[in-house]
């Protein structure tokens, strides 16, 4: 039966079913109710978990450090600048190949200061060795959650993971979603029994000292993880479908890519609405389609080109800038694709910055601008969208 | 110039009965008493806040200033003082700014001795994310995120900054304005890093009025420079106990502060060429 729940309390409860043994985070600004729910559960008793209430997001994912080395199955969340503050230990994590599972709720970097959504926190952690999935809406997240942790754990893959949801967007608004039955996640999710784990018995080294004749080849096989992630990602995916009766597609989703000759490419919430304008376009006849992104981190190259080999032009529409080249997910794509048939122009538009909303015109604007590349040619690569010429002007002091 | 000529336009969304208030017009009267006087001219302040509820108060004083990000009120701080001397910078910190997320730099600043002054508005409450505790909330404290009470004491802010090495240690209280400009302006006077706690009460999410109100009193016939009498003060109260609370200033020094010999290290002022040809002249 679904229930009407607020984002972040859905996201709490699927964390509850997969019974992590620690959970360590900074309750505050900037933070969501995802934790506060969670401290709740435990205080009521309904999840036995130790909760840490730590000084710092630095500290949070250190904890944690510490109790997944232990044997721990472990969670934290964190947004925005939290994210930016753990970013040492995001690499000590993923380099110590440490399973931790964190919902990534994504937020602007400050400055100028801003509590709105978009994805440019994780976007900056592209490199950091953790798999970073996109959700679309509420009950994605909460469905990757026991998935991430099968995933991350696996004695194949032991990466870190992000589930990345957009902040209030998905963190804050109620939805209805179907609550995941402890029971049946404890049989998707079996109890995490790490090979490599802290024993007095068996003493171990975490985080040693690697001089050059060694650090390549630890690079080397967290590659070698991520790169079969790709396809314990497709196989849990199909898993969990079997098990809960939901499916996501895979690495990526399309949506009416059938004959589409314009191919809109995006992740996150902004992908619901995408499929509302896809709908209204194709009613009035534009052969347009839809490639959702899942997996970021690891890139679906493969998957992409499948999809899109038939478009005859490609528009990237992301929440982020790489401030002195492009957007990542353009930049990923246009390389994924240079060395292969697909000669279609890509183009990309940076949208949705600090919380500026992306809807159904926009979407429908940024259309109209890539179908015009297939009769003007490129006229711009990169985009920042929807700039408000006014708030350039000299003097301006409005709103 | 007048308190009121400090005033802004911007809109105050501080909550009714928030302690926030009388720190707001505590400093303004100080800083415009300050500046009469030809003591701290207006146009040398810069204002420093982090992140909460207490950082509108930039948007509130019509002095220069600066919102930096969580936790980071006094390195930005720090550095402000140390590119320009002639400033006087002044940080208004919350408690989780100061004492949770950027309490190395509270203790590094106190260590170096910095001549800043450091405003804690200590609600004991992350009061903008809408009550979880903090460093300095007590024992047992049920909060958001600590539902079935705080199991770990709080720290007492004052003793740590004694303990690092701060010259000039006070507390302030929000129910009492006259005493808080006194230590305000004594604070923004001293020559060295300035520490004030504020019992600043959050009357929405901790609400401490009555508490306080019942154990506060000011410190009389004390004197600041006998430290060992001070730390005996400071350790009066844990921030847990329901002992008296005592409020005023608990110390002062006079100490070189951090900038003080720059000159003096200034590598320009050394003859490099000629350090380095003699260092050579050792091995030729």
């Amino acid at each position: 039966m679904m229930k009407v729940v607020e984002g972040s309390y859905g996201i709490a409860d699927a964390v509850r079913c997969c019974s992590p043994d620690v959970i360590s985070v900074y309750p505050i600004t900037p933070q969501t109710h995802i934790v506060e729910h969670l401290s709740e559960f435990v205080a009521n008793g309904k999840l036995d978990c130790e909760y840490i209430n730590v000084e710092s997001e630095f500290s949070s994912l250190s904890s944690l450090i510490g109790a997944s080395a232990a044997g721990a199955r472990t969670y934290t969340s964190t947004t925005s600048q939290g994210l930016a503050l753990m970013f040492e230990v995001l690499f000590n994590v993923s380099g110590m190949r440490l399973p931790i599972v964190m919902t990534t709720v994504n937020r602007a970097l400050s400055a100028p200061l801003s509590i709105w959504n978009d994805q440019q926190d994780a976007m900056a952690a592209r490199e950091a060795g953790w798999i970073q999935i996109y959700a679309e809406n509420v009950q994605e997240a909460m469905d990757l959650t026991p998935q991430l942790f099968k995933i991350s754990e696996d004695p194949e893959i032991l990466t870190p993971s992000m589930v990345c949801m957009d902040g209030f967007i998905l963190t804050h608004v109620y939805e209805p979603v179907e609550f995941l039955d402890i029971e049946k996640v404890r049989e998707f999710l079996p109890p995490y029994r790490p090979e490599y784990v802290l024993d007095p018995k068996d003493p171990k080294t975490f985080g040693a000292f690697a001089d050059p004749s060694w650090f390549t080849e630890f690079r080397y096989l967290q590659y070698q993880a991520m790169e079969r992630a790709k396809k314990k990602i497709e196989k849990v995916s199909k898993e969990f479908e079997e098990i809960f009766g939901r499916g996501y597609g895979g690495l990526i989703d399309t949506y009416s890519m059938d004959d589409a000759e314009v191919a809109l490419v995006t992740m996150g919430s902004v992908v619901g609405t995408a499929k509302e304008a896809v709908d209204e376009l194709r009613s009035e006849g534009v052969k347009v389609g839809l490639v959702k992104i899942r997996s970021y981190r690891p890139f679906p190259e493969e998957e992409l080109k499948i999809a899109l080999k038939d478009a005859r032009v490609i528009a990237t529409i992301e929440k982020d800038v790489s401030i002195g080249y492009e957007s990542a997910l353009l930049t990923d794509l246009k390389g994924a694709f240079y060395n292969s048939p697909i000669r279609a122009p890509i183009v990309g538009f940076a949208a949705g910055l600090g919380g500026r909303d992306i809807g159904i015109k926009q979407i429908r604007k940024i259309v109209e601008k890539t179908s015009r590349v297939l009769d003007a040619g490129i006229e711009a690569e990169f985009e920042i969208f929807d700039v408000k010429q006014e708030c350039l002007q000299e003097g301006y002091h409005g709103r | 110039m007048r308190p009121k000529d400090l005033a802004t336009e911007a809109a105050n969304t501080w909550c009714p009965g928030c302690g926030n208030f009388a720190i707001l017009n505590a400093i303004k009267p100080v800083l415009a008493v300050l500046d009469e006087e030809g003591l701290v001219a207006i146009e040398t302040v810069v204002l420093v806040s982090g992140i909460g509820c207490h950082a509108k108060i930039a948007d509130y004083v019509n002095a220069n200033s600066f919102y930096t990000i969580h936790g980071r009120t006094i390195p930005v701080a720090t550095g402000i003082k140390l590119a320009n001397p002639d400033l006087n910078v002044i940080c208004f910190a919350g408690d989780g700014d100061a004492y949770a997320e950027g309490l190395d730099h509270l203790i590094f600043a106190a260590k170096r001795n910095v001549d800043i002054t450091a405003i804690i508005h200590d609600n004991r409450v992350y009061g903008l994310t809408t009550g979880q505790y903090t460093p300095t909330s007590p024992s047992g404290f049920k909060g958001r995120s600590t539902p079935s009470g705080l199991e770990v004491p709080p720290i007492n802010p004052l003793e740590m900054v004694s303990a690092s090495g701060g010259t000039f240690i006070a507390r302030g209280y929000s129910h009492g304005i006259d005493l808080l400009k006194e230590i305000f302006r004594s604070a923004i006077l001293h020559r060295g890093f300035s520490f004030v706690d504020v019992l600043q009460v959050c009357a929405t999410f901790f609400n401490l009025y009555d508490h306080y109100n019942q154990r506060v009193y000011a410190l009389e016939g004390h004197d600041p420079l006998d430290r060992v009498r001070a730390e005996e003060k400071m350790r009066e109260w844990d921030y847990d106990s329901d002992g008296p609370i005592p409020l005023g200033v608990f110390y002062k020094k006079d100490a070189p502060t951090f900038g003080d010999n720059f000159e003096e290290q200034n590598p320009r002022k050394i003859d490099i060429e000629d350090a380095i040809n003699k260092t050579l002249e050792r091995y030729i």
